[in-house]
C-alpha cells in the first residue's frame, strides 16, 4: 500500500477492483465502513462476480476475468476525453510533459522494439529526449506530439466505451457509472482510494494491471492524499515482511535489484543501479543505492567484508536465470533439482497445474519441508484417491518434515499491508517438538557451516564467513535479528554537512537509512527497515494509538518503512507551493522553513518549494510516471487476452494473430501445449479465496471447517439451467490439465457475459480444500490453473483460464 | 375369590387389568402432565425422578395408555351403543344427580351417563394421542405452527379428561357398591336391579 | 450467575416475583446489515467463547454453513440473493435469538427457572433446570431455540450474558471486523440506528429503518435493514412478529380457567357427596332379592 488501511477511512470513493477486500481482508474493510458511515464515501465494486464487497457496496459492474486493462484503459480514455483530470497534478507532479524519443512507436498491438523470436522488447526507443545535461525534455503546454501527455491520449482514444463493453463484458451504463463516479474525484479535494489484491496480480498482465490504475490515480492526483493512494492488500498478516526481505529472486532485502552474470563487478554491478537525476535538483533517492548495499554487505560479512576485497561482492550468487516459483518448478520438473526446501510453503496446492508439480516433486532426490502443519506438498507421494493419485512405488523422493511453529507460537515482527512493522509477543508454547523457523534454518546453517570446516568442498568461504554474531548460534532471537535488520554503526558515523560532528558512535543502533555509509562503516540487513530498532528501541513494539490529525496516521504506533512514513509521495498531497490540495485531510505542509504535519515528509525536510523538488524522489526524474519504460511489455499498459481466453482473437488488434496475448510472457515447452482452446473448454474460470478460510491452513481447524466444510465451486444460474446443475450438485470441472468434483453453487451473483458477441460464463472456483485437514477431503484447486505468469513478477495466472463443467 | 355365589358376574379379570392398566397410566400422565401444565403442579414432577424424567416418561406412558385404552374400546365399544332409552335417561340425568333415581328408565349394562363418558373419553384419547405425537420432539419433527395447535388442543384435552375422570370415579364413590365391580368383577342382585334393571334381567332371567 | 441473581425480571413457570431489587440498563445488539460482509467472524467468536463446536457439516449449494440454527450453532449467518427492479443483492443477515421483550420461550416453559429474563433485557436459558420438552421453541415466534441430541436440552444465544455481567460486549461484537454488530444501551443503539438509517436513506434507501418489533414488546437484538419494509427478503425474517394466539392461549388464560374448572368439579363431586349423600342400594331391593331368596 501506498498508504496504509486506516488511512482507507479518509477516501471519498473507495474502488474494490482486482480483489474482493471484504472476503479476503475483513478486518482492514471495516476502514471501508468507516469511510461510508462518517465521510459518506461511495463504494465501487468491479469484479466477475457479485462479491461480498459487492452486498454492501453503492454501485457494482461485472467484468470479464482478465480484462482490467481493456476497462482501465477505457477509464484513462475517458477521463481524459472528457477533460476530468487533476490538471496541475498532471502537469507538475508526472511526466506528462516528458519528450520521448521520436522513434517510439505503437502498432499493431506491439510498441516498438518488438523482438518475436526472443519474446522481449528492445527498450531504445523508450526513453525520454533528453537536453545537452543530459536532463530530460519537456513541453509545460502538453501540446508536443511525442510528450507524454499526448502519446498517452493517442494511445487510449482507441478505448472507447463501446469497444470496453464488447471487450470486457461489462454493459456500457455500467461502465460508464462507474467513470462517472471515478471522475468526480479529479477535484483536488476529492479521492478515491483503490483496493486491489491477487485479482490483479495473477494474471499474464499482472503488473500491467496495477500500472493501469496507478495512471488513473495519477490523473486524478489521488496518489499522495489522505484517502488516495495504490493500495495492494496483501495476502499474508505478514506477506509484506516477507516481500521486503526478499522474497522474490530478482532482488535482495529491500528491493535491492540482484546482481547477475552481467555483473561482474562491485563497481559496474553498482553503477548499473544508479541513477543519475534526470531533471536539475530532483532528490534521485536511488543515487544511496551504494551506501544500501554496502551496508546490506556489512550485515552478511561483518569483518571479513572489506573495501579491498569488494566487500565480498565476489562471495554473492550471481543470477544466471529466473529463479521465480514457475521457474523452479519448470528446472525441476527437468530433472535439474536434487532438493528442495520448502519453508512455509504448500507447492503441491499453491502453485499452477498440480499434475507437473507433483510430477517435478517426484524427480527430486529429497524434499524438506518446514511447516507447522501436515501439508498437502509432504504427502505428494502418497494415494489419497481420486484427490491425490499418486504412485508411492515409482517415487523415489525423500521426504523430511521438520515441524515448526505458528506465528503465536513464537515472538517476531509483521509487516501488514501499509507497511507498518508490529511486534508481536509470543503467546503459547508450540506443540511437540515444533521449533521456530530461525531455529531450524539456524541449526541447519550449523550444520552445513561445520561439515564445510570440516569437509571444505567447493567455495566454503561465503559460507564459513558469514556474520553470525547471535547469543546463542543456534537460536537467534528475534530481538537479535531485527536489530541487525534495522542497522548498526561499525564505526563512528558523521554529519555529511559538517565532518567533525559525530551523529551515531560506533556500536549505536542508527536512526535511519540516512545514516548509511557506503565505506563500510554501516551495517544494516535491509535499508527501508533503517531505523525500526533505533537507540530508542524496538519502535516495532509502540502502541500508542493517539492520532491528533483524526486521519488515523498514529506515528507513534509501531513503524512504518520508509522512515515511519505512513503515506507515501505525501509531498503530493501539496500544490507545488506547498500548500495542501485539501486542507481538511492535510498530510503535510509547507510551514515557512520546513515541512511538516501529520506524517514524516516524503521530502527533504528544508526542501522549500521553489526549489522545485519534485514528490516522487524515487525517481530520477522526481515525478511519478505515466510513461514507464522499465515494464516489460511497454510503457503503456495495453489489452491482451488472458493465455486461455474464450475469443480467438485480441478485439483491440483483431487483425494482428499474435497480439492476442501478452507478447513477452516466458512460456515454457509443453505448457503451451497444455492451453486449452474455448472450442473444449468454453467457460472462463477463475480461482479466489472465502473469508472461512485462509489458503490451505485453516482446513486443518475444526471452527474454519464448520463454517465452510466442502469444496465447491459457483456458476450463473443461466449456465447452471443450461448444463441441467441445481444448488447441491456434484460436478465435475475440467481444464485442460485435470479435473475436480465439487459441490455446485448456482447463484445470481454471477451473470453470462456479452462479450465480443458471445455469452461467457464463468465459474468460479475457491481453493482452500485439499486431501489433509480436517474439513471434507477435496481436490486442489490448482490441478486447473495454467503454468504461466505475469511477464514482469511472473505471478501465475490464477485469476482467468478456461474450463468445462458437467454434472457428475 | 367368591364372596357370595349370587353375586352377579359385571367384569372378567381381563377386563379389570385392562381397566387398571389405562387407569394408572391415566393417573401417571395426569400427574406428568399436569407438572408441565401450570407452575402450581411443577412439583408433582418430583414424583417421577424430576422434570426431566416427567418428560421422558410421560409421551411413553401416553403410548401404553392409548394401545391399553384401544383394547378397552374394541371391548365395550358395542355395549357403548346409544339406544332411545340412554337418552331419555340423559334428559332426565338431573334428577339422577340430585340422587332421586327411582323413576329413571331402566338401563342395560351400562346407563346413557356411562356410555357419553365412555365416548367422551375415547374422543378425548384419541385427540390426545394425535396432538401429543405432534408434541413428542424426541421421536417427530413436525411444523411449529401445528406444534402450537396441538398444544392447545392436548391441554385442553387434557384438561376435560381429567375432568372426566373425576366425573368418573366420583360416580364410582357415590353409588355405593360399584367399586367393587372393577375390584372383584361382581356385583350385588341388588345394585344390578337398582342400577342396571334391563341387564339385570338379562343376567338373571328375571323380571 | 451470583451477580445477576439480583435483577431477574422474569423466570420461567413461577408465578411469584423473581429477585429483581437491582435495576440495570437495558440493553441491546444492533445488527448492522448494510455493514455487514457476512464473513461468519461472529459464529466463529461463538463458538470460541462458549467453547462449542458444531459438526463439520456439507456445502449444501449455498454460502450458509451451518445450514441452520443447532444446539452447538447459537447463531448462523443467512444469505439471500434478492433481486428486485433489475438490481441484485446479496442480503446477509446473522440470525440468532432476539431476546424479546415479552420473550414466548420464556412464556411457554413450564420448567421454573430454565429461562430467565434479566433486567437488562436478556433471555437466558439456563439449561440444568431445562427439562426438554421443547415448548420455548413451540413459543418463540423467530423458531431459534433448538433441542440437543446428545443431552436433550435447549440451547440458544446468550448474548454472552457472562460477558455482559462483567461489563463486557459479547463475543460476536467483540470478533466483528466491519462494526456491523454493535452493543450498548439499547436507547443508544436506537440513536446510532438512527444514524445508520439516515445514511443509507440518502444512499437510495427510502425504506430503510430499524427492526425492532412491537409485536413482541421490542427486542434486544436489533436490525438496521435497507428493505425494513420487506423483512421477510432477509431470510424470511417475520414481518411483525408475536407470539402466536395460540401459545398465548395455551400458556395464557387456560392455564388458570382449566386449574380452577377441575378443582371446581373436584370439589363439586365432593360437596354433592356432603349435601346428596351416597347413593346406595335401597333397602327395599335387597330385602326383596333376601326374600326371593328364602323361597
Amino acid at each position: 500500500m501506498t498508504n496504509h488501511w486506516v488511512d482507507i477511512k479518509n477516501a471519498d470513493l473507495v474502488m474494490v477492483m482486482g480483489g474482493n477486500a471484504a472476503e479476503a481482508h475483513p478486518c482492514g474493510f471495516k476502514w471501508v465502513i468507516e469511510a461510508k458511515k462518517h465521510r459518506g464515501a461511495k463504494l465501487v465494486v468491479v469484479d466477475p462476480r457479485f462479491t461480498r464487497s459487492a452486498s454492501v457496496s453503492d454501485y457494482y459492474a461485472p467484468i470479464r476475468s482478465g480484462s482490467d486493462i481493456a476497462f482501465l484503459g477505457g477509464v484513462i480514455h475517458y477521463l481524459l476525453s472528457n477533460d476530468k483530470i487533476h490538471h496541475d497534478y498532471v502537469k507538475r507532479f508526472t511526466n506528462a510533459a516528458f519528450l520521448i524519443d521520436a522513434g517510439f512507436k505503437f502498432e499493431d498491438g506491439f510498441f516498438s522494439g518488438y523482438n518475436a523470436e526472443k519474446r522481449n522488447y528492445a527498450k531504445d526507443t523508450w526513453k525520454y529526449q533528453l537536453d545537452s545535461d543530459g536532463y530530460a525534455k519537456i513541453d509545460e503546454t502538453l501540446q508536443d506530439p511525442n510528450c507524454v501527455f499526448q502519446l498517452m491520449k493517442q494511445h487510449y482514444s482507441r478505448y472507447t466505451p463501446e469497444l470496453v463493453s464488447k471487450v470486457t463484458g461489462t454493459p456500457k451504463d455500467r461502465f460508464l457509472k462507474v467513470c462517472e463516479m471515478i471522475a468526480e474525484t479529479a477535484a483536488p479535494d476529492k479521492t478515491m482510494t483503490i483496493c486491489y489484491a491477487l485479482g490483479w496480480t495473477q494474471h499474464s498482465v499482472g503488473s500491467q494491471n496495477i500500472r493501469t490504475m496507478a495512471m488513473v490515480q495519477l490523473l486524478l492526483g489521488n496518489m499522495g492524499m489522505a484517502g488516495g493512494g495504490i493500495n495492494a492488500l496483501r495476502g499474508h498478516s505478514n506477506v509484506q515482511g516477507i516481500t521486503d526481505m526478499c522474497l522474490y529472486s530478482e532482488v535482495l532485502p529491500g528491493y535491492l535489484s540482484a546482481p547477475t552474470d552481467a555483473d561482474k563487478t562491485r563497481d559496474a554491478y553498482l553503477a548499473a543501479r544508479t541513477p543519475k537525476a534526470l531533471r536539475p535538483n530532483q532528490m534521485n533517492f536511488p543515487q544511496n543505492f551504494p551506501k544500501w548495499f554496502t551496508s546490506l554487505q556489512k550485515a552478511w560479512y561483518g569483518n571479513a567484508a572489506t573495501k579491498d576485497n569488494d566487500f565480498c561482492y565476489d562471495w554473492l550468487p550471481k543470477k544466471d536465470a529466473g529463479y521465480d516459483v514457475l521457474a523452479i518448478f519448470e528446472r525441476m520438473y527437468q530433472g535439474k533439482m536434487d532438493g528442495f526446501v520448502c519453508q512455509g510453503f504448500n507447492p503441491l496446492a499453491a502453485v499452477p497445474n498440480k499434475r507437473k508439480v507433483g510430477e517435478a516433486l517426484a524427480k527430486l532426490k529429497y524434499l524438506v519441508i518446514i511447516d507447522p502443519l501436515v501439508t498437502d506438498t509432504s504427502e505428494f507421494w502418497k494415494p489419497h484417491g481420486e484427490f491425490n493419485e499418486a504412485d508411492p512405488a515409482k517415487i523415489q523422493t525423500e521426504v523430511f518434515r521438520l515441524p515448526c511453529n505458528l506465528f503465536a507460537e513464537e515472538t517476531g515482527s509483521y509487516t501488514n499491508s501499509g507497511r507498518v512493522v508490529q511486534w508481536h509477543w509470543q503467546a503459547a508454547e508450540g506443540p511437540g517438538e515444533s521449533i521456530s523457523d530461525t531455529e531450524v534454518v539456524a541449526r541447519l546453517f550449523q550444520k552445513i557451516k561445520a561439515m564445510y570446516q570440516k569437509e571444505g568442498g567447493k567455495l566454503p568461504e561465503p559460507i564459513l564467513n558469514l556474520t553470525w554474531p547471535y547469543r546463542i548460534p543456534a537460536k537467534p532471537s528475534p530481538e537479535e535479528l531485527l536489530m541487525e535488520i534495522s542497522g548498526k554503526a561499525l564505526g563512528d558515523v558523521f554529519d555529511p554537512k559538517d565532518a567533525t560532528k559525530v551523529i551515531a558512535k560506533a556500536g549505536e543502533q542508527l536512526a535511519g537509512f540516512a545514516q548509511l555509509r557506503d565505506d563500510g562503516s554501516t551495517t544494516c540487513g535491509n535499508w527501508i527497515y533503517g531505523g525500526v530498532w533505533s537507540q530508542a528501541g524496538n519502535l516495532s513494539a509502540r502502541r500508542d494509538n493517539s492520532d491528533p490529525s483524526g486521519l488515523g496516521q498514529t506515528l507513534n504506533w509501531g513503524f512504518a518503512w520508509p522512515a515511519n512514513r505512513r503515506i507515501l509521495y505525501n509531498r503530493a498531497s501539496c500544490d507545488p507551493s506547498g500548500k495542501p490540495w485539501d486542507p481538511r485531510r492535510a498530510v503535510i505542509k509547507w510551514t515557512g522553513k520546513a515541512w511538516g504535519g501529520n506524517d514524516v515528509p516524503d521530502m527533504r525536510p528544508d526542501a522549500a518549494p521553489d526549489e522545485g523538488v519534485m514528490p516522487f524522489i524515487m525517481t530520477p526524474e522526481g515525478v511519478a510516471r505515466l510513461f514507464a519504460p522499465a515494464m516489460a511489455e511497454g510503457p503503456f499498459p495495453e489489452h491482451y487476452e488472458p493465455f486461455e481466453t474464450p475469443l480467438d482473437k485480441n478485439p483491440f488488434h483483431p487483425e494482428n494473430p499474435k497480439a492476442l496475448n501478452n507478447p513477452v510472457t516466458r512460456i515454457y515447452k509443453g505448457d503451451s501445449e497444455a492451453f486449452g482452446k474455448a472450442a473444449d473448454f468454453p467457460y472462463v474460470g477463475t480461482t479466489y479465496r472465502l473469508v472461512e478460510h485462509y489458503h490451505y491452513w485453516t482446513k486443518h481447524a475444526t471452527i474454519n471447517a464448520v463454517l465452510q466444510p466442502e469444496q465447491f465451486v459457483e456458476i450463473g444460474e443461466e449456465l447452471a439451467k443450461e448444463k441441467g446443475i441445481v444448488a447441491g450438485d456434484k460436478v465435475k470441472v475440467r481444464s485442460s490439465r485435470g479435473f475436480i468434483k465439487a459441490v455446485a453453487v448456482v447463484t445470481k451473483r454471477i451473470k453470462a457475459l456479452d462479450v465480443d458477441g458471445r455469452k461467457v460464463h464463468t465459474v468460479g472456483i475457491p481453493i482452500h480444500w485439499g486431501f489433509k485437514g480436517v474439513a471434507k477431503p477435496g481436490f486442489i484447486a490448482n490441478t486447473l490453473t495454467p503454468f504461466v505468469g505475469d511477464a514482469n513478477s511472473q505471478t501465475p495466472e490464477f485469476k482467468a483460464f478456461l474450463v468445462n463443467i458437467e454434472k457428475v | 375369590m367368591i364372596r357370595n355365589p349370587k353375586d352377579l358376574a359385571r367384569y372378567t379379570a381381563h377386563e379389570r387389568a385392562n381397566h387398571w392398566v389405562v387407569g394408572i397410566s391415566f393417573i401417571l400422565l395426569a400427574l406428568s402432565g399436569l407438572a408441565f401444565f401450570h407452575p402450581a403442579f411443577f412439583p408433582l414432577a418430583q414424583l417421577f425422578g424430576g422434570g426431566t424424567w416427567a418428560r421422558i416418561l410421560h409421551p411413553y406412558v401416553g403410548v401404553l395408555m392409548a394401545v391399553s385404552f384401544l383394547v378397552l374400546f374394541f371391548r365395550f365399544s358395542a355395549l357403548n351403543a346409544m339406544t332411545p332409552a340412554d337418552r331419555e335417561w340423559l334428559s332426565r340425568v338431573g334428577e339422577m344427580v340430585d340422587g332421586n333415581d327411582h323413576d329413571m328408565p331402566e338401563q342395560g349394562k351400562y346407563n346413557g351417563g356411562q356410555k357419553l363418558m365412555f365416548w367422551a373419553l375415547a374422543l378425548c384419547m384419541l385427540l390426545l394421542v394425535a396432538s401429543g405425537i405432534v408434541m413428542w420432539r424426541a421421536w417427530f419433527d413436525v411444523p411449529v405452527g401445528v406444534i402450537r395447535l396441538g398444544a392447545v388442543v392436548h391441554a385442553a384435552t387434557a384438561a376435560v379428561m381429567i375432568a372426566l375422570i373425576f366425573v368418573h370415579v366420583y360416580a364410582a364413590i357415590w353409588v355405593k357398591g360399584t367399586i367393587r365391580a372393577m375390584w372383584y368383577g361382581t356385583v350385588t342382585r341388588a345394585w344390578a336391579k337398582q342400577h342396571h334393571r334391563a341387564w339385570y334381567r338379562q343376567v338373571t332371567g328375571k323380571s | 450467575m451470583a451477580l445477576q441473581s439480583l435483577d431477574i425480571t422474569r423466570r420461567s413457570a413461577t408465578t411469584t416475583p423473581a429477585p429483581s431489587v437491582r435495576q440495570t440498563t437495558e440493553v441491546a445488539k444492533l445488527i448492522d446489515v448494510s455493514a455487514c460482509i457476512g464473513c461468519k467472524a461472529c459464529q466463529a467468536a461463538c463458538m470460541e467463547w462458549n467453547d462449542i463446536r458444531d459438526e463439520i457439516g456439507t456445502c449444501h449449494g449455498v454460502y450458509d454453513n451451518p445450514m441452520d440454527l443447532t444446539a452447538k450453532s447459537w447463531t448462523v449467518m443467512r444469505y439471500a440473493e434478492v433481486e428486485q427492479d433489475g438490481r441484485l443483492e446479496w442480503l446477509i443477515r446473522k440470525d440468532g435469538c432476539m431476546h424479546c421483550a415479552d420473550p414466548g420461550c420464556l412464556k411457554a416453559c413450564p420448567a421454573p427457572g430454565a429461562i430467565l429474563q434479566y433486567a437488562n433485557g436478556i433471555v437466558d436459558f439456563h439449561e440444568e433446570h431445562c427439562i426438554g420438552c421443547g415448548y420455548c421453541i413451540t413459543g418463540c415466534p423467530f423458531n431459534i431455540p433448538r433441542l440437543s441430541k446428545e443431552d436433550g436440552k435447549a440451547y440458544k444465544c446468550s448474548l454472552c450474558s457472562d460477558r455482559v455481567a462483567v461489563g463486557q460486549a459479547p463475543a460476536c461484537i467483540k470478533a466483528c471486523p466491519t462494526g456491523a454488530l454493535q452493543f450498548g444501551a439499547k436507547e443508544q443503539m436506537k440513536h446510532y440506528a438512527e444514524e445508520r438509517i439516515h445514511d443509507l436513506q440518502s444512499r437510495g434507501y427510502q425504506k430503510a429503518g430499524l427492526y425492532d418489533p412491537p409485536g413482541v414488546g421490542g427486542t434486544h437484538v436489533m436490525y438496521v435493514l435497507h428493505h425494513a419494509d420487506q423483512p421477510e427478503l432477509y431470510s424470511r425474517l417475520p414481518n411483525d412478529p408475536g407470539i402466536s394466539p395460540l401459545v398465548s392461549l395455551w400458556k395464557g388464560v387456560a392455564k388458570p380457567l382449566a386449574t380452577l374448572a377441575l378443582a371446581g368439579v373436584a370439589l363439586g363431586s365432593l360437596f354433592h357427596y356432603v349435601t346428596k349423600g351416597p347413593n346406595e342400594v335401597s333397602k327395599e331391593l335387597e330385602d326383596e332379592l333376601e326374600k326371593e331368596d328364602a323361597k
